[in-house]
């Protein structure tokens, strides 16, 4: 028998405006007691439950790891793996915070731990699994606050185990999660099987970003009409965001999914100088010229339709005095030199790609020569890998190619402008390219 | 119908490139000595070449997969 999931009765006040994960006060202390004041207990789940895949469902709730895969059907999957294998599923919650321009997870897990954690054992609960596993980059300054909160859920069906993974951009993938859970490597392994399928310990294995488990947290609570009520029909809810660049207060807002990129720079407290572009959706993301980001909202299908992605929800305004083409071969660079080094189309592909920017802004050897050879090189990478970063590589550099078509060509003709070769955006530098990087 | 496909699992492929010898018809090798392959299913007189390519594979990378014709 299905009822309504929770029953109206049990409803407390839900948050009423658009900050719903990070409603709770910030001076307050993030502990339990706090947390349940202000959110109220989590409504208990059936074990083996099926409503609570049937509203998570309903919600429209897309994960927010950087994929936008609808969380229901994820759930729904995962429980009809185990089902027919006949055996518990795992749960993951990844709070990798594997895109360098995002502080999300970070400012997540300090301020309403409890929700993640909540969103965890709703799920573990409602799958029938035994084990969740905490996945964080090694030394994350959020961990002590991880554990603590773990730590005062004396209650816990189950207690999260705490694996730290190699801090690297591909290592949070989710099949390198597992092949790091299950052998201490952290590496992207070859699809089939999916984790869905085989994860964790050859079991079907949900593995869900830790926003994604807070804002089902909160829709187990208020219900999947609440979680309508904002965003689109699309992208539905809200989302946290990390605005920065050539703004006067980066940082990470809680906003309503739809919202135009304009009105998140405003909230940012606008432009501190004329930008050109914006880089949205992460680091390897796509970039937009001004003049026509300001009106693109914040929802998977605009994005897409505008030749972006939501992917991690990140803005970065970049200023009038910086150079397209340079700072897409400089986050070029950091992609290849984050390679797994495991399929040679990304392995050799990306360094070659990256080295042709170069050449672009150094104005070394024939450019029109090196700008085709630049444009079939982009052609040989997408769906070469094991995982989806070469595929990524591309999206990137071809969003640049457009975005950035006239200074291409004034460097492929010699004229580049006067700020080539200068450095704006605080790139990391890539990790340790032996296997011992990825331990 | 279902037809059969190649395909490479890409972290075995090490480029030795014996695919592409044994298989030309089906099978090119990018600038890195990686192979590009068909997407079309293998057509019925290639059988025995496309089963002598997978078998040919010293890591055992490349694979014949049926698929169901869409």
């Amino acid at each position: 028998m299905t009822r309504p999931y929770p029953s109206p009765a049990d409803t407390d006040p839900a948050p009423a405006g658009v900050a719903r994960l990070l409603s709770a006060s910030l001076e307050r202390p993030a502990d339990l007691a706090a947390h349940l004041a202000w959110f109220g207990p989590l409504p208990s789940v059936e074990q083996g439950s099926p409503t609570l895949t049937e509203v998570v469902d309903r919600s429209g709730l897309r994960g927010r790891g950087g994929a936008g895969f609808p969380t229901g059907r994820k759930l729904a999957a995962v429980a009809a793996a185990a089902d027919s294998a006949g055996c518990r599923p795992v749960v993951v919650a990844n709070g990798c915070e594997g895109e360098p321009v995002s502080s999300k997870d970070h400012l997540l897990l300090e301020v309403a731990p409890h929700l993640v954690l909540d969103g965890a054992a709703a799920v573990a609960t409602a799958l029938g699994a035994d084990e969740v596993v905490f996945c964080m980059h090694r030394g994350d300054p959020t961990i002590p606050w991880l554990r603590a909160a773990t730590a005062e859920r004396t209650a816990e069906r189950i207690t999260p185990r705490l694996v730290e993974v190699p801090p690297r951009y591909v290592a949070s993938e989710e099949s390198a999660l597992v092949n790091f859970i299950d052998n201490g490597v952290g590496r992207p392994t070859t699809k089939p099987p999916r984790p869905y399928e085989r994860g964790v310990h050859g079991r079907p294995t949900l593995i869900a970003n830790v926003e994604t488990l807070a804002h089902l947290a909160l829709i187990a609570r208020f219900g999947a009409e609440w979680f309508r009520a904002m965003g689109t029909a699309d992208s539905p809810g809200t989302a946290l965001v990390t605005v920065g660049g050539a703004v006067h207060y980066p940082g990470v807002l809680e906003v309503e999914l739809g919202a135009p990129l304009g009105a998140l720079l405003d909230l940012a407290g606008g432009l501190a100088e004329p930008a050109q572009a914006l880089l949205v959706g992460g680091i390897g993301g796509g970039w937009l010229p001004i003049d026509r980001a300001v009106g693109v909202r914040l929802d998977h299908a605009d994005l897409r339709a505008a030749g972006a992605s939501l992917g991690v929800a990140s803005v970065l305004a970049m200023p009038a005095t910086a150079c397209g083409v340079t700072e897409t071969a400089r986050i070029a660079s950091y992609l290849a030199g984050e390679s797994a080094r495991q399929c040679g189309p990304c392995m050799f592909g990306l360094p070659a790609v990256a080295a042709d920017l170069w050449a672009l802004i150094y104005a070394v050897g024939d450019l029109p020569g090196v700008m085709q050879r630049l444009n079939r090189r982009l052609g040989l990478l997408p769906g070469r890998g094991a995982c989806g970063h070469p595929d990524g590589f591309t999206r990137f550099v071809r969003g640049a190619l457009d975005t950035f078509g006239d200074d291409f060509r004034d460097h492929c003709h010699g004229r580049p402008c006067r700020w080539a070769g200068q450095s704006w955006l605080p790139v990391p530098t890539a990790g340790d390219p032996t296997p011992a990087g990825w331990r | 119908m279902t037809g059969r496909r190649l395909r490479v699992d890409p972290i075995a492929c090490a480029a030795h490139g014996i695919c592409a010898e044994l298989l030309p018809e089906l099978i090119d090798l990018d600038e890195w000595g990686y192979p590009l392959l068909s997407t079309h299913a293998v057509p019925r007189r290639l059988t025995a070449e496309a089963e002598r390519a997978v078998a040919g594979c010293p890591t055992l990378a490349l694979h014949l997969e049926r698929t169901a014709a869409r």
